[in-house]
């Protein structure tokens, strides 16, 4: 008989080659399997309600892990905020070298925390060996970074305050890393939940804060499920709310944060298209999907799910990836040698399974290779989903497993087309041997994140976070750092001044005879002003707008739905080909608006004087003037960055228009207020749908007038008057607007976060508080450019 | 020939040769096929993805103990056991002869339990020179005797001394040739002058199998020795391999997986398999391990068949053999325990 080496000689399988497990059982041993809350610096007992958590792979019981009810928050909660003045008060360099402690624990202890990661998530040990824990690590040390450049690199902000952050189980210690770092890196504290199937690695990082000496109450790690989750989203003494999982509950959070004044960042789900054009290299195009979609079991949120393929090369792609599939090992997650690890929980499992069986029954292909499968244990095969169309319900939906749909392409404007068919925006991955190809779709897909030639490169420098659905705020960078502070002077709570909506309870009728013919003896009527258009308002009514005295001094039109439909409609038709146009030609159009209003002087500052006064009329148009200036300067000049990923590549930080803006004004400076936030909306190439202080809408008309005769393309502004609350809800509520803003009182800025909901559109509001809007370190620039743009991190790999 | 190709057959008696095929498609040995250059030019090679994947074959793929010990003793199977020194003598080649006969004590062979592989490197690599010392020495066994031919390592001397090269080394009993491709043709593109270059040198060899060195050091782009790879291989090749061993740089994963990449769409497109010889600095165990992991899962368990894929290496075995001392009696080796080549 052959010894057994002989046989091997000649079947040269790989064989079982497994991670020892010994020294985290060990852990786990001397924790009696069983975790109670670190909050306030010391573990709690587990005592009352608890969960079991268990290995994917094997279905075996890990440990027992308490549930934090709201009285258990509420204690983490005091913890955080009792820690705070304490936390802020250090210095950055103090608070620099905790995180630099963090990291350096992180690196020290990095096999039992990948082994311990692998053993709850159900990862392969690849992966978090090689992947999940040195990102962890790096991103420690990157953050120790900003702790210590604070001062220097973000003048003008302050700390949040008491963060709430809620982290998901497909990266479980990562996912803690890229919420907690940044969040104490700017001086904030911390109550952090993560997700209930995957609790143990960040309580090993909690025993690690603990060793490292870190103040009692800055990080408060505790367990449960989505009413713990919900505990912390309602809770009144926290200050922002930092989310990583699905939309679904992105949404759930927006809603339950909407008449707070909580900071929210969401980072949401995705159906991150793969672009393959014809030049691509194929095989390593291959290597992207096995990085992409076969990584983490499919369990990313930024999985390049959907592939798009370009014709001509399409059954060429397929045969490879098909060989490809046949070669990936599916096994025991402790496997050195695995490259598909199990499915999180049975939940997923089904789900997964479920779609895919939708997939076929909606007339998908179905392929899986015939690899050899574990007998147990929640693992799923790697799946090709072909003949999909963008209407198939796997075209649509995150599956959230290993599962690659593919559909067709004949030409770059259809794949762009094609890739923005979708309610997500996360990443995508563009592969192409030709750069002008590669960057030009790289510009137009909308994705927070675009990789060229490659898949899945994450970096502490580079920000991560995406466009729409995908959700908003990003992780990583300097981008990411402003998620977790605040501009000094807004920590000032003064109510907005915003004046009781006018009674328009029988509103005229729309006469344009008499419009005309009242007061200042002008011959205009004043109309909505839409795709560059003087337009009546669909309601046909108008109403009578007063001065401060209380004299009528005109008509405006009343705007309705119907006229904020129209006018969404035309910034969306211009707002591509406003982005696109350069930066320069916006300057310029900016300054012919100023040149525009000087000549107009003194007509605007007589209107004007009616609502507020002669001599704040002539300030706010002087401002104005120099605000128009302002931005046409910043035009040109709030460009992007060039992150340093530790890798031979580039990654562009661009910053992009958002689209389509709707701006609720304030009442307090009617122009200058309008002015202030309409012109760094376009000056960054959004298009504006702005709904002015109604008690001054007369004003309007210079405005618009202004506009007409400065080159400025119809549809980059509109104006809608009327009942701000109704108007405002609408355009809240509107799936083709991009971003919502409101600078009336908190009731406004409540509705529209609650608005917002919908299509998960970005939310700036002044939280109800005031605005000097004559203060230009407080009403003009970055801080302003910011929330106008979103950023978009393009990795470039070169390399010949 | 004939008879050894035979011989080596039974060898494996019990154990049914591998087929060669890719995807379920049965490949045959590669012929000569026409140039195609639009297969030259639709090479498309992606050198930081090809990097990045390179990176992750070490890291995605482990074999232990007895699986372990069984795949080092395959890459002793694929060993071209290779002197190639200007100080190199007869004694020298007798000496790498015995090796190659004996890659292992006997100690060793018979506590791994492996008497009955009758275990050889795959060839012995040596000068033109010694080709008939290594011939004799080898007398007896099925271990085939390779020279490097055509003006090694550079290939610069004129084409008709480099074919008469082939022809001497091939009447002297060597039945493998390594030959040298002239770079300057690729980085010029002239396709055809490579392809005319290394057809004549596959003629030159009659039945022996010829290997053409692409010299992939001095090539430096991915896609240079990606387009050489189809240029040898369309003008008969039946290996291509990477190095001299004399250039700065030898074999690397990338390149290898660039190669074996080329080697694929090759068969694919033909129906011919062609073969793979990574060579220069490949030192280590755990490099020949790296190394049979990319041919498995990139190509497929015929080439890790000594017919389709050798090492050219000679202080590799060294490292081998003590980590198959180390499988046997659990003590880590020292290289003077075990008998130099």
């Amino acid at each position: 008989m052959a010894s057994s080496i002989v046989e091997k000689f000649y079947s040269m399988e790989y064989g079982p080659a497994p991670e020892d497990a010994s020294e985290v059982n060990k852990w786990l041993d001397a924790h009696k399997r069983s975790f109670g809350h670190y909050i306030d610096g010391a573990w709690t007992q587990v005592s009352g309600s608890s969960f079991e958590t268990r290995n994917p792979a094997t279905g075996e019981v890990l440990a027992k892990i308490a549930t934090a009810d709201a009285s258990d928050v509420d204690r983490a909660v005091k913890a955080a905020r009792a820690a705070l003045p304490g936390w802020q008060a250090l210095t950055g360099h103090q608070r620099a070298r905790y995180l630099y402690a963090f990291a350096r624990q992180v690196q020290k202890h990095a096999r039992r925390l990948a082994v311990l990661e692998t053993l709850d998530n159900g990862k392969s040990i690849r992966e978090s060996r090689d992947i999940d824990i040195p990102l962890v690590a790096r991103h420690f040390y990157h953050h120790a970074g900003w702790a210590q450049l604070l001062d220097e690199e973000f003048p003008g902000y302050t700390s949040v305050g008491v963060v709430g952050q809620i982290i998901p189980w497909n990266f479980p210690l990562l996912m803690f890393a890229w919420k907690v770092a940044p969040a104490l890196a700017a001086g904030n504290t911390v109550v952090i939940k993560p997700a209930e199937f995957t609790p143990l690695s960040a309580l090993a990082l909690a025993e690690i804060a603990h060793e490292i000496g870190l103040p009692k109450g800055v990080l408060n790690v505790i367990n449960g499920d989505g009413k713990t989750g919900a505990a912390i989203v309602e809770h009144a003494d926290i200050d922002k709310i930092a989310f990583t999982g699905s939309t679904e509950v992105g949404r759930i959070i927006r809603k339950a944060t909407a008449k707070t004044s909580k900071k929210l960042s969401l980072e949401l789900g995705g159906k991150s298209p793969f672009i393959v054009f014809d030049d691509a290299d194929l095989d390593s195009a291959v290597e992207g999907l096995v990085d992409g979609i076969w990584f983490n079991q499919g369990q990313v949120c930024c999985a390049g799910s959907r592939l798009l393929v370009q014709e001509r090369v399409a059954e060429k792609l397929y045969d490879k990836i098909r060989a490809r599939m046949e070669t990936l090992r599916v096994g025991s997650p402790l496997d050195k040698a695995i490259d598909i690890g199990a499915i999180v929980d049975q939940v997923q499992y089904d789900r997964i399974k479920g779609l895919v069986e939708t997939g076929v029954k909606e007339g998908a292909t179905c392929w899986q290779p015939e690899v050899t499968m574990p007998e147990k244990g929640l693992f799923f095969k790697p799946t090709l989903l072909t003949n999909v169309h963008p209407s198939s319900t796997v075209a649509q939906e995150e599956i959230f497993g290993p599962v690659l749909v593919s559909m067709t392409f004949r030409t770059p404007a259809e794949a762009v087309e094609l890739a923005n068919n979708t309610t997500y925006g996360l990443a995508a991955c563009i592969w192409s041997e030709n750069i002008n190809v590669a960057l030009d779709v790289a510009a137009q897909v909308k994705a927070g994140v675009v990789w060229v030639n490659a898949t899945n490169l994450f970096d502490a420098a580079c920000g991560f976070g995406g466009y729409r659905e995908s959700g908003y705020g990003r992780e990583g960078g300097k981008e990411g750092m402003y998620e977790y502070l605040v501009p000094v002077h807004a920590e000032r709570k003064t109510a907005a001044k915003t004046l009781p909506e006018p009674v328009i309870d029988q509103p005229e009728g729309f006469d344009e005879e008499r419009s005309a013919a009242v007061e200042f003896g002008i011959d205009r009527t004043v109309k909505l002003y839409i795709g560059g258009k003087q337009a009546r308002p669909d309601s046909g009514y108008s109403y009578p707008v007063y001065d401060r005295d209380g004299q009528l001094v005109g008509e405006a039109p009343l705007g309705n739905r119907k006229d904020i439909r129209n006018a969404v409609e035309a910034a969306r038709n211009i707002s591509a080909k406003w982005a696109k146009t350069t930066a320069h030609g916006r300057a310029q159009i900016l300054y012919y608006i100023a040149e525009n209003m000087v000549q107009r002087r003194a007509e605007i500052v007589a209107k004007l004087a009616a609502f507020v006064g002669p001599e704040q009329a002539a300030i706010e148009l002087d401002y104005g003037v120099e605000r128009t200036f302002a931005y046409a300067a910043w035009a040109d000049k709030f460009e992007g960055s060039v992150h340093n990923p530790p890798m031979r590549m580039v990654t562009l930080a661009m910053k992009e228009a958002i689209g389509t803006v709707g701006i609720l004004c304030p009442d307090d400076a009617p122009l200058l207020g309008f002015l202030s936030l309409v012109l760094p909306a376009i000056a960054m190439g959004n298009a504006v749908v702005a709904v002015p202080s109604e008690r001054c809408a007369t004003l309007m008309s210079d405005l618009y007038q202004v506009f007409d005769t400065s080159d400025l393309p119809g549809g980059v502004v509109n104006i809608v008057a009327g009942k701000a609350s109704e108007l405002g809800k609408t355009l809240a509520e509107h799936d083709d607007i991009d971003a919502i803003w409101s600078f009336r009182d908190e009731a406004a800025s409540a509705m529209v976060k609650l608005g917002s909901i919908g299509n998960l559109k970005q939310v700036w509001t002044n939280e109800g508080r005031s605005i000097d809007w004559f203060d230009t370190t407080k009403a003009e620039g970055r801080y302003f450019l910011r929330h106008a743009t979103q950023i978009k991190n393009i990795w470039v790999p070169y390399g010949e | 020939m004939a008879v050894k190709q035979e011989e080596l057959q039974k060898k494996s008696e019990g154990h049914a040769n591998v087929p060669v095929t890719l995807h379920g498609r049965e490949l045959v040995p590669n012929q000569r096929i026409p140039l195609n250059l639009d297969w030259v030019e639709e090479v498309r090679v992606n050198t930081s993805a090809v990097e990045r994947r390179a990176a992750t074959i070490p890291a995605r793929r482990s074999v232990k103990k007895d699986w372990q010990a069984a795949w080092l003793l395959r890459a002793i199977a694929c060993m071209d056991l290779t002197t190639l020194s200007g100080d190199d003598s007869a004694e020298r080649v007798k000496r790498l002869c015995a090796k190659a006969r004996r890659p292992l004590q006997d100690h060793l062979v018979k506590a791994l339990g492996i008497e009955e592989l009758h275990l050889t490197t795959g060839a012995v690599c040596v000068y033109h020179a010694f080709v008939e010392t290594a011939v004799k020495a080898l007398e007896g066994t099925n271990i085939p005797v390779a020279a490097v031919s055509t003006g090694f390592p550079a290939g610069l001397s004129p084409l008709a001394e480099r074919v008469e090269e082939i022809r001497r080394s091939v009447e002297a009993g060597a039945s493998e040739i390594d030959i040298v491709i002239t770079r300057a043709h690729v980085f010029n593109g002239e396709w055809n002058a490579l392809y005319d270059e290394v057809a004549a040198f596959k003629e030159a060899c009659g039945q022996a199998h010829m290997k053409a060195i692409l010299g992939t050091g001095d090539l430096l782009t991915l896609r240079n020795v990606a387009r050489a790879s189809w240029v040898a291989m369309m003008a008969g090749a039946d290996f291509i391999k990477t190095s001299t061993g004399k250039e700065a740089v030898n074999a690397t994963l990338p390149v290898s997986l660039v190669m074996v990449r080329a080697i694929r769409d090759y068969a694919e497109r033909t129906g011919m398999a062609v073969g793979f010889k990574p060579a220069g600095g490949i030192k280590t165990a755990k490099q020949a391990l790296d190394w049979m992991a990319t041919m498995k899962d990139e190509l497929g368990r015929p080439w890790l068949e000594p017919t389709l894929f050798r090492y050219g290496a000679s202080s590799m075995l060294g490292d081998i053999e003590r980590q198959l001392e180390h499988h046997v009696n659990g003590r880590y080796s020292a290289a003077y325990r075990h008998p130099i080549a």
